[in-house]
């Protein structure tokens, strides 16, 4: 079957940074992303879980897009600008899609 | 004192703090025991829907007065003043950076909705009276501390982001939003309208209210858990002091404004306490450089046990002593 090249990107970044993050992304053009809860970790700040926040301060979530190659720059940039200053881990990954005209 | 002491001894056999310490003591205990998540959303709108609603119908029954507009307005002031203390009161005692220091001084000015839930809880049992428009000076207290912190981090070398979206987050905060709706559907419906819905929102509610405290138990049991190692001696002195200066500016806000002793000590109580709901979220968008674990510790771990087991029936102590509106 015919397969085509893509980046796959996964930002996981603070609960209250994923609105703004995404209305980023899309701004940059992403049109397609999924966003995951996170139930929990350990990072430089320590460990984390999601089970009894009481406040969204503490909770994390995961978005997670796939984009042509060409797009990722723009992406990236975007998500930068919101990311910065934030606890959070953005990766990319290269990955094969089927339908190339969807992203 | 006799007063204060027996207040304090029925308030600590009270089934919400024996709830709130069970969750306390297994968290510490590293028990499974857990509310999941979407139960304690739902235990939380539930309980703001209801003292909402309660205090709505208490005002549309008595009626308004002058003193609710300057209670608003005090309520106001309290929450941007509060900070400006707490910030100096912790470059004495905390050893914290600005930043640091700025963001905890954000969390006392503004207030904990739980705290002032378990307060009228425990003035109603006591049968003393408290004006029912102190929800809407509870509302009015969330978010002037959020600003106040921020400026004392411009007048440092920091800059907090504060942007349009975030000024909304904080205004339009769902638990303000509920509480401030909740009420004013309650002043429009009235005493009819209560009648409708009591069996749901007053006969559970004390229940409702301890399975709440006792997931708020293992929330700040985990916290205290985690986060102890980040609290310095003196920071956590502040977490026990601040509450008692707030408290104070809490009584002499009451008395000047002439409220009742229920309503002093929700003044007393609504200064005093601490949030960690809507201004931690608030400070991971404007000051995501500050330490979450200072201030969430302090706040949920320290400030909030305290207030719920010994500071509510000093408050409420003091204000019945002293009151005389």
């Amino acid at each position: 079957m015919q397969t085509h090249k893509a980046k796959r990107v996964a930002i996981i970044i603070e609960q209250v940074m994923q609105s703004r993050l995404t209305d980023a992304m899309e701004k940059a053009g992403v049109t397609g992303f999924s966003v995951l809860p996170v139930l929990g970790g350990s990072g430089k700040s320590g460990g984390w879980s999601r089970d009894g926040q009481v406040s969204r301060a503490g909770a994390m979530a995961q978005v997670i897009c796939v984009i042509r190659p060409e797009r990722l720059d723009a992406l990236l940039d975007a998500a930068f600008s919101v990311v910065e200053r934030h606890i959070g881990i953005v990766t990319i990954s290269d990955c094969e899609v089927l339908r190339a005209e969807r992203f | 004192m006799d007063q204060i002491l027996n207040l304090a001894a029925t308030n600590l056999l009270s089934p919400i703090i024996l709830s709130f310490a069970l969750g306390v003591a297994a968290a510490l205990a590293r028990s499974d025991l857990n509310i999941p998540e979407a139960v304690a959303k739902g235990m939380s709108i539930y309980l703001l829907f209801a003292i909402g609603f309660k205090g709505g119908v208490s005002v549309a029954d008595h009626g308004i007065d002058a003193t609710l507009a300057l209670s608003l307005l005090a309520g106001l002031v309290l929450s941007a003043i509060l900070p400006l203390i707490a910030f100096a009161l912790l470059q004495l005692m905390g050893n914290l950076s600005r930043l640091d220091a700025a963001a905890v001084a954000a969390h006392y000015g503004s207030i904990s909705i739980v705290t002032f839930v378990a307060a009228t809880s425990v003035l109603e049992s006591s049968g003393i009276a408290s004006e029912g428009y102190m929800v809407a000076v509870a509302a009015a207290m969330e978010a002037p501390a959020i600003l106040s912190a921020l400026w004392l981090v411009s007048r440092g070398s920091g800059a907090g982001r504060m942007d349009a979206g975030l000024l909304r987050e904080i205004m339009l905060n769902g638990s303000i939003v509920l509480l401030v709706g909740s009420f004013f559907i309650g002043g429009i419906t009235g005493v009819d309208g209560l009648a409708k819905i009591e069996a749901f929102i007053v006969s559970p509610f004390q229940g409702v209210l301890c399975l709440f405290l006792l997931d708020m138990g293992l929330v700040a049991g985990r916290g205290l858990r985690g986060g102890s190692g980040v609290l310095t001696p003196g920071v956590l002195a502040f977490g026990v002091m601040m509450p008692l200066v707030g408290a104070g500016f809490g009584l002499a806000t009451g008395l000047l404004l002439g409220v009742s002793a229920g309503g002093v000590a929700l003044f007393m109580v609504l200064s005093a306490s601490a949030s960690y709901i809507a201004v931690p979220a608030a400070m991971r968008v404007a000051l995501p450089e500050a330490n979450p674990s200072i201030y969430l510790t302090l706040s949920l771990g320290v400030t909030f046990p305290f207030n719920l087991t010994l500071g509510i029936p000093i408050y409420v102590a003091i204000a019945s002593a002293l009151a005389t509106g």
